[in-house]
């Protein structure tokens, strides 16, 4: 009888593996109320080593990336079928339930991409829910961590600079941190200001992902567009990386420092304001902007700083981003003393 | 036989979700076991802390609605974070209907345990400790409930906080009482709230012991109604060790009660005494600002029935040396800015007026004049005590 069954189970295998289409999406895994202990339960990838997306699964690209310690990251949206989101101007793509928003974080290893983790944002039927899952030392199967993890990495990074780092897999409550809008979980990249380069958002209207191509008024730059106004630039990088915490709704509403791509008050985008609970994140600087002083301005103190406590963001960054601290520098530099 | 069948069925349908005990012990992976115990906690579940030493790597959270948190005690179950490597505090909890009891958080690198719009939320024989002492690197703050309504700190025990060893901000509808504040900077500190009891407390070796305080450019402004009653606020001379930048780092050193910029305080039935610089001081923010909303004056502030023991002997501020030397030795316990409204003094001690006019004017304009205590004493009771809803009440029985 057993060896019946396994026969059977054989067979089904070599069915599924000959077959042209492969199985599609588990919507009902994406819906249910479990936590699916391993990604390949959703489907995602037709490949156990999560590379090749499967049907209605797209990739897409960030104008302006959050900072994750250097990681390469890819990126994918998931609909299902007969569905589509909704655009809203320049802002959030607003999708339906049963989709979700998938991004794999790894480092180059001995010259081959490496997973390190992959993390899925599943829009359900009472919203929305942030898993992390680890990748195996094979890279055959991701595992689900709801407490996080840290994973030892040496990886060098573009400009050169080895680093050796306990690289943080958030735990799902810190996943939910970033990810919170007044208590509920939201996403945070896939905003039309954000998703314009390579004529992407065109591509996604016609692949019928969303149901129109928004006219996106105040784009964020690409990271790295030297030509963009200086200030779109670090505005930008603020909105990406600070943003998702730092807004009036958010898990650092109560700084009254909001660091939206909207804001417009300089006092509460950090221009001479004082700090409220920085304890020793203030590094003896009274102000989080000092216009025209970026060595006495508490953003860069602290966007400068690995030290737990001090450095900011609070969950996901253990090397100090060079580049990034060096925008808002130069950003803070240029601003009028007496603003 | 039968009937008691019947009996134990109906009991058994009608019970709530099952509420569950998960005990989760010291030892290896401490860090992963009791943050996806928290994690996997729901609602109505304890999870308990068997007694002895968590090493713990990051920071801990909490996200369900009704999970009470129960140690083994303050001095058996600690939660140590001295090789923490990431996250802004040691414990953070954002779900509502929560319970933190009988255990210790050591060595947090940024705030010890913070509450982050965790309505009804109870604190009961917690210990936050830096163990080397004051010290500007320690966290700022040990116990931090804010944007939170119906707050309760019972019992709990902070020591060597940078900021404030008990703080509750933009915060409503708050009791902290029978609790112990020593070396931290600020004792206990209610900013920005509405509506606070704060009694039975010991304030001691702390730079300031008890601060009621309402700060600009914050989105929740308009701090009122508090009550600072039946405290012990003795010996707080510890140098400020406050990180500057931090509105604390302005406190000076030997503060017994300081109220700044807030409407409707009331402080009375206190014992102060041995606080250098003095035991009430009166207030304005004084810094520039520009926020429309603000207001920066202390408006509404009855002082009465309070036991004063010495106090000014070693003023901590610009000019205090000279004053002292005029006073023949020590300043007058109470101090006012000059600049408040409906301020109420029915101690029956010399009052110091610092004589300034408007928020912000500088200490060097001042035209410092001693004012005479009340001539007979008052009860300058108007505010309501604060209730908390009974589940709370009970939590700490």
């Amino acid at each position: 009888m057993r060896l019946l069954l396994s026969v059977c189970a054989v067979l089904a295998l070599a069915f599924s593996a000959g077959a042209r289409a492969p199985e599609p999406v588990a919507d009902a895994v994406i819906l249910s109320d479990d936590l699916p202990r391993v990604l390949s339960d959703y489907r995602f990838f037709q490949d156990a080593a999560g590379w090749q997306p499967n049907e209605r699964v797209v990739p897409y690209r960030l104008n302006m990336p959050l900072f994750s310690d250097y990681a390469e990251k890819y990126r994918f949206v998931y609909v299902p079928p007969g569905q589509q989101a909704k655009t809203k101007g320049d802002g959030l793509l607003e999708f339906p339930v049963g989709s979700a928003l998938i991004k794999s974080f790894g480092y180059e290893q001995d010259g081959k991409p490496r997973l390190l983790e992959t993390r899925v944002l599943l829009h359900r039927a009472d919203g929305w829910l942030a898993l992390p899952y680890v990748w195996n030392e094979a890279q055959t199967e991701a595992v689900l961590k709801v407490a996080g993890a840290r994973i030892p990495v040496t990886f060098t990074d573009p400009s050169g600079r080895q680093h050796a780092i306990d690289y943080g897999v958030p735990n799902k409550n810190q996943c939910k941190e970033c990810h919170a809008l007044s208590g509920a979980v939201t996403p945070i990249g896939p905003k039309a200001r954000n998703l314009t380069r390579d004529g992407q958002l065109a591509e996604f209207a016609r692949l019928g992902l969303i149901d129109r191509e928004p006219v996106v008024d105040y784009r964020v730059p690409l990271w790295g567009e030297a030509s963009a106004p200086l200030n779109d630039r670090a505005r930008g990088y603020l909105d990406v990386n600070c943003a998702h915490c730092h807004n009036i709704n958010g898990s650092a509403s109560n700084s009254g420092l909001f660091l939206t791509y909207e804001e417009t008050m300089p006092v509460r985008i950090g221009i001479n304001k004082r700090p409220v609970a920085a304890g020793r994140g203030s590094g003896t600087h009274d102000f989080d902007i000092a216009p025209g002083d970026p060595d006495g301005s508490i953003l860069i103190y602290r966007l400068d700083s690995l030290e737990p406590g001090i450095s900011m963001p609070e969950v996901g960054r253990t090397v100090v981003h060079a580049e990034g601290v060096e925008l808002l520098r130069a950003w803070i530099a240029g601003m009028n003393r007496k603003n | 036989m039968i009937r008691s069948l019947l009996l134990a069925t109906a009991l058994c349908l009608s019970a709530p979700t099952l509420a569950k005990t998960v005990t989760v012990a010291p030892g290896a992976d401490a860090q992963e076991r009791l943050q996806e115990a928290l994690i996997l906690a729901e609602p109505g579940d304890v999870v308990q802390l068997g007694a002895g030493r968590f090493d713990l790597v990051d920071g801990l959270s909490l996200d369900v609605d009704r999970v009470t948190i129960r140690g083994a005690g303050m001095d058996q179950t600690v939660l140590n974070f001295a090789g923490q490597l990431g996250a802004g505090e040691g414990l953070l909890v954002t779900s509502d209907h929560v319970v933190l009891r009988d255990f210790a958080i050591e060595d947090s690198k940024g705030d010890g345990i913070k509450s982050k719009g965790a309505d009804d939320i109870v604190y009961y024989k917690i210990r936050v400790e830096w163990t080397r002492g004051p010290h500007a690197e320690n966290g700022a703050y040990a116990i931090y409930p804010v944007e939170s309504r119906n707050v309760l700190v019972d019992s709990v025990i902070t020591i060597g906080s940078s900021d404030a060893g008990i703080y509750v901000g933009q915060s409503e509808n708050i009791i902290v009482r029978n609790s112990v504040a020593r070396y931290n900077v600020a004792g206990i500190e209610i900013e920005n709230s509405i509506g606070a009891d704060v009694y039975n407390n010991i304030a001691v070796n702390n730079t300031g012991g008890i601060l009621v305080f309402d700060l600009p450019d914050i989105p929740k402004q308009g701090g009122r109604n508090v009550r600072v009653f039946d405290n012990l606020v003795i010996d707080n001379n510890t140098p400020n060790f406050a990180p500057a930048g931090n509105i604390v780092a302005e406190v000076p050193t030997g503060m017994g009660v300081m109220v700044m910029s807030h409407y409707e305080v009331e402080v009375f039935g206190n014992r102060l005494a041995e606080n250098g610089t003095g035991n009430i001081l009166i207030v304005s923010y004084s810094k520039e600002q520009n926020d429309p909303k603000y207001n920066p004056k202390p408006i509404g502030v009855r002082v009465f029935d309070n036991i004063h023991g010495r106090a000014g002997y070693k003023p901590a501020f610009p000019g205090g040396e000279q004053l002292k030397a005029a006073f023949g030795g020590a300043i007058p316990p109470i101090i006012e800015d000059g600049t408040g409204e409906s301020i109420l003094i029915g101690d029956d001690v010399a009052v110091l007026s610092m004589g300034l006019t408007a928020p912000g004017q500088p200490l060097t304009e001042a035209k410092p004049v001693p004012v005479a205590g009340a001539s007979e004493p008052f009860d300058g009771r108007q505010l309501k005590p604060i209730i908390l809803p009974e589940a709370m009440e009970a939590a700490t029985r």
